[in-house]
């Protein structure tokens, strides 16, 4: 591990440098203000004691603007108190548009991991340093949270939804990842390690990984295996939508409303093909619940992006694009 | 709340009237966790209705919108007569107000046999989730949960109902012993806000689950 | 401040009526009251014993005490334990009951027989939780998460969730029979405002008893629904949604945090006149920064899962509110502090729990800020930082009120004094183990050590075996208490109707009180903490 000294954690990412000055920011104004508290209790304890047994003091009962200055002030600090921590909030919430987006699984007891460019890995995490690394991460099981204090993130993962985190690490070296959601027995064995690269160590280890080809070719293989392509032509006559350019447009669903075709989408639609049929479309397709695994959904989706409208939108100089399904000709907006 | 059998005011209180007012206080009180706990049971109904409105409304098309109709009609009545016994019971004509407590109790019995009868229907059609579910079309798991929040709900009131009933029974049994005046009569008052409660649960029921279904 | 009081020796709440039955079939506030310590005492050992038991097995990264299924079912029953069955009930069902009437006036609470079967109500939930503890336990955590309670958890979890849903309409009937006693049977004279702080704060508490215990019981009912039938509700194979659950829980458990520290405000704000001889400074704004919190307490409980996957402009609104929360928390302590200024400061035992909780309760709401503001949470949040900070409300706020008030109110109860040396030092031992044990866990939090960790990375076990030592010192401190309390029992000296010279109606009866507190019902014709007013009668120049 990075040396880090006993009260500090090792700040390795973006915004770690943000927030450390941010909360020791805090730990000194709130230090003073509880130091003062207790100096004024403790001064007013001795210098006020009891003289004789039959002291009646002065009955002080209120001092209006005493009062009036002790709840203006504790509120105008806490406003800024806030304002900072919804700034900083933002920060780490909102990813850059440039980010790489890895897939994460995770599950009883364990972090599944899948690179774009192909390679797998299970608690552990390679990752460039520099680079902005969006994660998108669901649960095969229970809720977990995915936790790389080094980096000062933390997002709970769901089952049946994709929540995302980012980072950009700033300093090569291998930190802790945790679950930090209770997630059963072996909760505190769901552990790993991030090893954040230099860039150049980085490109040499996606190479011996991507053997077996990227994400979205994997997905492309999925895509036929699973015989999703006998419904969804590419020309828009098949008995399924086009699914192609489909990625991130709106589609409009039979009985009305509309929904974004994103990854939750998509995933939803592998599972539970009823839930929003595409308008104009029936109900022919059956559902995959347990005939596929989270990963392959992964792979689908990251095949159904590849071919979406903007393909290159969070692409990585790393990542490889499919390339046999050439577009051909115009389609319909939106199926 | 106060149960008391007789005219004396318990040791606690100092006047009538004032363990009137706490008795009254108290039910109010009692009604307000009510509302909390059948506002828990509405609210996540909301929550899941929002999210799978269409099998929601599939749900609600197979419910007997007849017999719904019938039981609301029924209920309502029952308010009816309870208010009419609280009155007798005011102007202290205890034959009165055991009449219009023993007919509350029968139209308050009538609407559980309805709703049995409803419960029944659903058994046979093989929508009791947990026992005995069959489905067909989109989205079974949320065609499901509607008959989950309905049995749950319909399930607590149809309990609401029996410990009113339960209540109403011991008030029929003093009102026989002549142990209400017009001086004492507020344990009537009190049930009668329970009844009424529990009654107007029911119209927020009947809207909840029977409505939304009707022009499928 | 009140008109007659003629006492003619008459006999105690503790002796009117002798033999078993007469305290099991009580209908006596003061007794209930004493039944509640005697159950909460209880529960309390069996939490603080699985407490210990996890100190030991975090004493080394390894799990070599204990293994891992065994940990979590220790954290689970000790957080279920300590928060249902200790910190919900501690001072409102012990101190309240005991309290609340005679501070108004009364002769018991409005609903007598209500008051005892929350007792037993409480109680059979306690028996049908421990049930599930002898029978295995439970390993899904005191919050219950979805879906792992629901679907994963191979252990207890229907039974401990039916235990608390039980006790859970004991919480709801005193809350009532607070909210009802507290509107209608206040003695002549005794106006809203003349009311001790102690009795505003809780109505505060029985506000949110009354309000968010009910959703409590539907969601417990709900899993239960989920867990036997497997129909869908919270699981997301089903067709349910996980989060649901979330908000669901923390809109009960969160202003549940309010019905535990709510009371412990409402005995410092007792405590703190009372030894400064003084009236609590600006009466009006402490009373109604109780109402206000139990009143935004509803409205923060989103600041739980900011990283759980809500929207960040949800996020955003919890965020502010939870600083809007803090305002009057910020304003009580304030007012403490400023009433000892000026004052006639003495220092007995329960004076030095009072400043003990100002300053552990000034710590933890501080640390609480950290945990609202957005982007400080993300890091810290499910680490040990949060269990720092809510131990340091919990037990160094609640707990430590608990024993303040308890020492405070010791001569009225018993009628004896307790051996004041041997408090005072416990005290301190308490103060000073509790800080060794929770402090170093804000930085194993800082640090990133998540919570409900059985095994840890090497580089945390410094701070792991200071807080361990810490808690050793810490349950030394809490056994003393319960050793000379119970010797003062039979062996204190008499302590008199006003030992501290106090200027609450409970102190002008006997101490311990009559079987109905008063002989003649008071009447009162000033306000609370009035010390200029009752000067002659208190001998105070």
């Amino acid at each position: 591990m990075n040396s880090s000294n006993w009260f500090r954690p090792v700040a390795a990412s973006s915004i770690s440098g943000e927030y450390d000055a941010f909360f020791w920011a805090l730990v000194v104004v709130c230090g003073i203000v509880a130091v003062g508290i207790a100096i004024a209790l403790l001064y007013f304890a001795i210098h006020y004691r009891r003289r004789s047994e039959n002291q009646l003091p002065p009955q002080i009962k209120v001092n209006v603007p005493a009062e009036v200055t002790w709840i203006v002030l504790p509120f105008l600090f806490f406003m800024g108190m806030f304002g900072y921590g919804a700034k900083l909030y933002l920060d780490i919430e909102r990813p850059p548009e440039n980010a790489v987006e890895l897939y994460v699984v995770g599950k009883q007891w364990m972090w599944k991991i899948q690179h774009p460019e192909g390679a797998r890995e299970i608690n552990e995490l390679h990752v460039p340093v520099g680079q902005s690394i969006r994660l998108n991460m669901t649960s095969q099981d229970v809720i977990h949270s995915f936790f790389i204090p080094a980096f000062r993130v933390k997002q709970d993962v769901l089952p049946d939804r994709f929540t995302t985190i980012w980072f950009r690490a700033t300093k090569a070296g291998q930190y802790h990842l945790f679950c930090a959601e209770y997630c059963g027995t072996k909760h505190s064995g769901m552990i790993g390690t991030v090893y954040a690269m230099d860039p150049h160590d980085y490109q040499g280890w996606v190479d011996r990984g991507a053997a077996e080809g990227s994400l979205s070719s994997t997905g492309e293989k999925m895509f036929h295996q699973f015989g999703c392509a006998n419904c969804h032509h590419f020309d828009g006559h098949g008995r399924g939508p086009n699914l192609q350019r489909l990625y991130g447009q709106t589609v409009r669903i039979s009985g009305g409303g509309s929904v974004i075709a994103d990854d939750t989408y998509i995933r939803e639609s592998i599972l539970d093909p009823r839930a929003k049929i595409v308008e104009g479309f029936t109900d022919l397709m059956p559902t995959f619940k347990g005939q596929i695994s989270e990963e392959q959904i992964i792979q689908l989706i990251a095949y159904i992006r590849a071919i979406g409208p903007q393909p290159v939108t969070g692409a990585s100089p790393w990542i490889v694009q499919p390339g046999t399904t050439a577009i051909s000709g115009t389609e319909p907006e939106n199926r | 709340m106060s149960e008391s059998s007789s005219l004396a005011v318990r040791e606690q209180f100092a006047t009538a009237d004032q363990q009137r007012e706490t008795a009254t206080v108290g039910m109010w009180v009692f009604l307000v966790t009510e509302v909390m706990f059948f506002g828990g049971l509405f609210m996540s109904h909301i929550v899941y209705r929002l999210l799978h409105t269409a099998a929601f409304d599939r749900g609600s098309a197979d419910m007997n919108i007849l017999l719904g109709s019938i039981n609301t009609a029924v209920l309502i009545s029952s308010s009816f007569t309870m208010a009419l016994a609280v009155h007798a019971s005011q102007e202290g004509k205890w034959r009165r107000l055991a009449g219009f407590l023993f007919a509350t109790m029968l139209i308050g019995l009538a609407f559980l046999g309805i709703k049995f009868t409803e419960y029944y229907q659903h058994y046979q059609d093989h929508k009791v989730p947990g026992f005995w579910f069959e489905s067909s079309g989109a989205d079974p798991g949320a065609f499901q949960m509607f008959f989950v929040f309905y049995f749950a709900m319909t399930g607590l009131h149809a309990i609401h109902m029996m410990i009113g009933i339960g209540v109403l029974a011991v008030l029929l049994f003093r009102s026989g012993l002549e142990r209400f005046t017009s001086a004492y009569h507020n344990p009537v008052v009190i049930a009668g806000l329970y009844w009424h409660f529990v009654d107007i649960v029911w119209v927020f029921l009947f809207a909840i689950f029977y409505l939304p279904g009707l022009h499928l | 401040m009140i008109g007659a009081v003629e006492v003619k020796s008459p006999r105690s709440y503790l002796d009117s009526r002798e033999g078993i039955l007469s305290w099991l079939l009580t209908t006596d506030h003061k007794r209930i009251g004493l039944l509640y310590v005697f159950s909460i005492t209880a529960y309390f050992l069996v939490g603080g014993f699985f407490a210990l038991l996890m100190r030991l097995e975090l004493l080394t990264p390894t799990t070599d005490l204990v293994s891992p299924e065994t940990y979590n079912k220790l954290f689970s029953m000790h957080g279920i334990i300590m928060v249902w069955f200790f910190l919900i009930p501690s001072i409102p069902t012990t101190l309240g009951n005991f309290l609340i009437p005679m501070m108004i006036g009364a002769k018991d609470v409005a609903f007598p027989k209500l008051n005892l079967l929350s007792w037993y109500l409480f109680n059979l939930g306690g028996l049908v939780t421990l049930y599930a503890l002898i029978r295995g336990g439970v390993d899904t955590g005191w919050t219950f998460y979805t879906p792992f309670s629901t679907s994963y958890s191979t252990t207890y979890v229907v039974a401990a969730a039916l235990g608390i849903f039980i006790a859970g309409f004991g919480s709801i009937i005193t809350g009532l029979n607070f909210i009802a006693t507290i509107h209608r049977m206040r003695a002549p004279g005794m106006t809203w405002f003349r009311l001790p702080i102690f009795i505003w704060s809780h109505y505060a508490t029985s506000l949110i008893f009354v309000l968010a215990t009910p959703i409590l019981a539907i969601t417990l009912l709900m899993i239960g629904f989920e867990r036997v039938l497997r129909v869908g509700i919270f699981d997301p194979a089903l067709g349910g949604d996980p989060v649901l659950f979330q908000h669901m829980f923390w809109f009960y458990s969160h202003p549940a945090v309010y019905i535990m520290v709510l009371p412990g405000m409402a005995v410092i704000s007792e405590l703190v006149p009372a030894f400064s001889r003084k009236p609590i400074f600006g009466y009006k704004a402490v009373a109604y920064s109780s109402l206000g919190i139990a009143a935004i307490g509803f409205l923060v409980w989103g600041h739980h899962m900011f990283v759980a996957g809500q929207s960040i402009y949800s996020a955003m609104v919890f965020s502010i509110l939870s600083y809007l929360v803090a305002v009057p928390s910020a304003i009580k302590v304030f007012n403490w502090t400023a009433t000892l200024y000026k004052g006639s400061v003495s220092w007995e035992t329960p004076m030095l729990y009072a400043i003990g909780f100002i300053g552990l309760f000034t710590i933890g709401g501080m640390t609480g800020l950290f945990l609202a503001a957005l982007g400080i949470d993300v890091h810290v949040t499910d680490t040990y930082f949060v269990i720092a900070h809510f131990h340091y409300i919990m037990v160094g706020g609640t707990v430590m009120a608990y024993l303040g008030g308890v020492h405070y109110w010791w001569p009225k109860i018993s009628g004896k004094m307790y051996p004041e040396a041997l408090a005072k030092l416990s005290a301190l031992t308490v103060f000073l183990g509790f800080n060794l044990t929770f402090f170093p866990q804000f930085i194993l939090g800082y640090l990133g050590m998540p919570r409900r960790y059985a095994a840890y990375p090497e580089e945390f076990q410094v701070l792991n075996v200071l807080s361990t030592a810490g808690a050793s010192i810490l349950g030394v401190g809490y056994i003393l208490p319960l050793i000379y309390l119970i010797w003062s029992w039979k062996y204190g000296k008499p302590a008199g109707p006003n030992p501290w010279r106090a200027t609450g109606l409970e102190w002008k009866t006997p101490s311990p009180p009559p079987q109905h507190n008063f002989e003649t019902t008071p009447v009162v014709n000033c306000d609370a903490y009035d010390y200029e007013a009752m000067k002659e009668e208190l001998e105070l120049v």
